[in-house]
């Protein structure tokens, strides 16, 4: 049986520089290509091959139909062979530019990556764009895989250039070991045996290199972490704390904290699937019994008491954005970090990163396979570490709450300041007593809906009735605002995130001061109008849908400008060439084309007085 | 090194799953494959039952075995065995002789799940496949959203990082998940074997009356099974590498009969362990087809 740890690796390099035939041809000669998937290959390459018949070994990981038929890799694929040193999983990525995120996704499990390079061609961008995403990955070993020596005469001075090259541009990124290999995919030299056609060439084979190098992520003596995934009880006697220990080692006896809570206790007992263990170590799915009853919950790390880790709520991080919609800071995402899910934001995008040049660009959305340098905001203190130390505790996604898709994923490099540190000005008078004093609950009432549905006349009448019978009120209207406040705010779609986060920050600060706050705004983006609902407590915060069709709001245009914009003078016009994403379950529903204004009022007053 | 990464990898899988499911549901198919996920949900969750029934879309033409060895496991596990028959196909008298594999699986087999998924309403459905079964296997995500209709669209699969899975789903999408995606065939008989897994005796080489069909041996498990004029089963020394229905499901030749044997002989496999499947050949890019449409 293998004797070494398990070796997971990417193939990755520009389009057709032989990745899938380089994966085809492990698996053929390492034996795991069997007779009738030979039998398959042989028809394939036939209909498919780009051979001329004989077998295209390609074909034997380029899966999907689609990539058959058009001769490129879309998707990665992920292969398991075997050697009699050690288990390989191999991610074959894509080489083409929009699918660099799913080379991201091969590189974020591996160790080792090999970079292929076509010799005719030498370094691309391409490959330049690749090294650069390893080395972001947190991969510290690289093959440097010189292919299709074939085709430049098996020349020793152009493989030695191209690796030169390289090592002199992989300077940068302090790569643990960098091995560079001249290969012929097609025909197998320097793969398993060493080929006769390349006698200068000195080094190890590719499969003799990856038999021996040593790639381990775990570090000996890094204190323990675990996860928590859930809580197991049975019964009442057992509470059990399920999790895959991320790093170090835990012993029964030994001191633990809850973190963020920061509670401490002990182990009582250690479970290793359904067997009880003196120890685990870093990568065992364990559950763990403690000595006392504290409070641990799904998202909680627990943590060796001695070298606890930290727990923060920003962090600058490098993030990776995987969308066609492109990131707005400000808007909110779920967070998934470990086995923590929180709300949270991109508060500041510091830069983008051109990853073909290494530079630095100064950007204010990322759009899709961009690379950014960004600060996260959560809503609450998490616990983790630093990518660079721990994938597992540095690494996370952020989900589109309405697609549900992997819109990015990010890794921490630090905490912008410790959850310690953060305290709210404790205030002498509270909200609850400025209430008091105006005799009236607090409350946001958000309207949203077209331009000329008839948000300000509605609650402007709104306002009127409220006053009349004695309330504190307060009008927040989007044309007035942003002749002040947000004077410096466009309308592209970052720009109405960002319009939006303030309004209802400043909303906030009012049902604070004990105000009922009517906001007027068209909001038309459900992210942003479930930002400021999450603002407020329950119940304090009522989405008012002012309904009416485009036609009926056209034909109003009591401002003139529906007329102006279908004239093009103005852009990003919502209803018109800008979206308006209409509220799936709002408070309160209006139908401005079928009930008059009054109406409208005393619908909205029977919720309120409800 | 821990003791048994894949084995942990796949725990870490059925809980990270659970904790995002509202109605989980474990798709039993009595295999070797589905033994070993079975084994690993009961210690993943241990002392706890796994929180899911298990489900069998059961054509009606599986292995006689098989069926025993079904009621032994959910009676040994203590979890709930739900079965599901398309009652329509079987009315309409769906065979795989007079309708060929491909229509008789696409309606009791595909169609049953779909069926079967949408009766119980179950967001997340464990599935026990490998990605070295088969290539369109390989590309496929850990955690699988099937948008509305249980459709697979190979083409928008989400990103999969690190050990981080997205279990958000939309109104009408579900989520299969395969814990045993990184196991390879022999991965699982070592599995099996260093756990002691109780797996339908089919596996192990025995005398069984068989037939010869489409160049393998189909097994005469019941009388349903055409025999042509004058023809008769004759006694071979025959296993089976993988299981489904009998009359498509080819066995091998074989005297492996115990689990070290086993192993032995796939360790020095030559032909891949689906090939006894004759559906999964029927029609070109068969199986990514098949998947599109719902099945696992």
């Amino acid at each position: 049986m293998a004797a070494r740890p398990p070796l997971r690796f990417i193939t990755c390099g520009s389009v057709d520089d032989g990745k899938s035939t380089l994966i085809g041809r492990l698996l053929y000669e390492s034996r795991h290509v069997l007779e009738d998937q030979a039998k398959a290959l042989e028809a394939d390459s036939r209909q498919y091959g780009t051979r001329g018949g004989g077998l295209d070994l390609a074909l034997l990981v380029d899966g999907l139909q689609a990539e058959r038929e058009q001769g490129i890799t879309i998707d990665v694929a992920y292969r398991t062979f075997a050697t009699e040193a050690r288990r390989y999983t191999v991610a074959d990525t894509p080489g083409h530019d929009q699918y660099t995120r799913n080379m991201a996704t091969g590189a974020s499990t591996a160790d080792l990556a090999v970079l292929l390079v076509d010799a005719r061609k030498g370094l691309l961008v391409q490959t330049r764009r690749h090294a650069r995403i390893v080395a972001m990955m947190g991969i510290r070993h690289v093959v440097l895989a010189v292919n299709k020596m074939d085709l430049v005469a098996f020349h020793p001075r152009v493989f030695a250039r191209i690796e030169a090259a390289f090592r002199d541009f992989a300077d940068a990124f302090s790569f643990s070991s960098l091995q560079a290999i001249p290969v012929c995919a097609l025909e197998g030299d320097n793969l398993f045996t060493r080929g006769a056609r390349m006698p200068w060439y000195e080094g190890p084979t590719l499969m003799a290199h990856l038999d021996g190098v040593e790639a381990g992520r775990t570090v000996a003596g890094a204190p323990f972490r675990l996860p928590v995934q859930g809580v197991n009880r049975p019964d009442s006697h057992f509470r059990g704390f399920q999790g895959r220990v991320a790093q170090g080692m835990v012993r029964e006896g030994d001191r633990v904290r809850v973190v963020p809570s920061g509670a401490t206790t002990r182990i009582r007992e250690i479970l290793v699937g359904d067997r009880k263990a003196p120890q685990a170590e870093a990568g065992e799915s364990i559950t763990l019994l403690l000595a006392d009853e504290v409070d641990v919950g799904r998202g909680d790390l627990l943590a060796a008491a001695e070298a606890p880790p930290q727990a923060a709520d920003q962090f600058e991080a490098r993030l990776l954005w995987f969308s066609e919609h492109p990131l707005a800071a400000g808007r909110p995402y779920l967070v998934k970090l470990h086995t923590r899910e929180v709300s949270g934001s991109v508060t500041a995008i510091k830069h983008r990163l051109d990853v073909n040049t290494g530079q630095a660009l100064a950007a204010k959305t990322l759009d899709l396979n961009d690379v950014g340098l960004v600060t996260l905001a959560l809503q609450e203190p998490v616990a983790f570490e630093p990518y660079g130390t721990c994938r597992t505790l540095g690494g996370f996604i952020l989900v589109d709450r309405y697609t549900g898709e992997t819109a990015g994923a990010g890794m921490i490099d630090f905490a912008l300041r410790r959850a310690s540190n953060i305290h709210w000005q404790a205030l002498e008078v509270g909200k609850e007593a400025r209430a008091r004093i105006k005799h009236q609950q607090p409350l946001c009432l958000w309207f949203t809906g077209l331009s000329g549905s008839g948000k300000s006349t509605i609650a402007s009448l709104l306002e009127k009735r409220l006053h009349a019978e004695g309330r504190h009120t307060f009008i927040l209207d989007g044309d007035n605002i942003r002749h002040g406040l947000n004077r410096d705010l466009g309308f592209t779609e970052a720009d109405r995130v960002e319009n939006l986060r303030r309004i209802a920050e400043v909303a906030k600060l009012m049902t604070d001061a004990g105000l009922i706050v009517l906001v007027s705004f068209i909001s038309p983006y459900r992210s942003e109008r479930r930002m400021a609902r999450e603002l407020f407590p329950e119940g304090e915060f009522l989405e008012v849908f002012v309904d009416a069709p485009l036609e009926a709001c056209e034909g109003r245009d009591p401002k003139g400008l529906y007329a102006k914009a279908r004239r093009g003078e103005l852009p990003n016009f919502t209803g018109l060439d800008s979206r308006y994403e209409a509220p799936e379950h709002p408070d309160i529903h209006l139908h401005t084309d079928r009930d008059p204004v009054e109406a409208c009022v005393d619908q909205i007053l029977q919720r309120v007085q409800a | 090194m821990p003791q048994h990464p894949l084995e942990s990898e796949s725990i870490e899988i059925l809980r990270e799953a659970v904790a995002g499911a509202e109605r989980p549901v474990l798709l039993y198919s009595i295999g070797k494959d589905s033994s070993v996920l079975l084994h690993l949900a009961r210690k993943a969750f241990h002392p706890a039952r796994p929180p899911f029934p298990l489900l069998h879309v059961d054509t009606t033409w599986k292995f006689q075995e098989m069926y025993r060895h079904r009621e032994r496991m959910a009676a040994e596990s203590g979890l709930t065995l739900l079965t599901y028959t398309n009652r329509e196909g079987l009315a309409a008298g769906i065979n795989p002789f007079d309708h060929g594999s491909s229509h008789y699986t696409d309606v009791m087999k595909t169609e049953a799940l779909r069926q079967a998924l949408d009766l119980y309403g179950f967001d997340v459905v464990f599935g026990g496949a490998r990605r070295d079964e088969e290539k369109s296997r390989a590309k496929e995500r850990i955690f699988s959203v099937r948008e509305p209709g249980h459709r697979w669209d190979p083409r928008h699969q989400r990103p999969e990082l690190w050990n981080l899975y997205n279990t958000r789903l939309q109104k009408g999408q579900t989520l299969r998940v395969f814990p045993l995606s990184n196991w390879t065939e022999v991965d699982i008989w070592q599995y099996i074997r260093q756990e002691g897994i109780p797996v339908v005796p089919l596996y192990f080489a025995q005398e069984r009356p068989v037939v010869r069909r489409s160049g393998t041996w189909i097994m005469v498990d019941d009388g349903r099974l055409p025999l042509a004029p004058g023809e008769g089963p004759q006694m071979r020394m025959v296993r089976f590498r993988t299981l489904g229905c009998y009359p498509l499901t080819g066995a091998v030749e074989s005297t492996a009969a115990t689990v070290e044997e086993v192993i032995a002989e796939t360790l020095e496999a030559r032909v891949s362990e689906r090939q006894g499947r004759l559906i999964d050949s029927d029609q070109p890019a068969s199986m990514e087809a098949k998947k599109k449409e719902g099945y696992f």
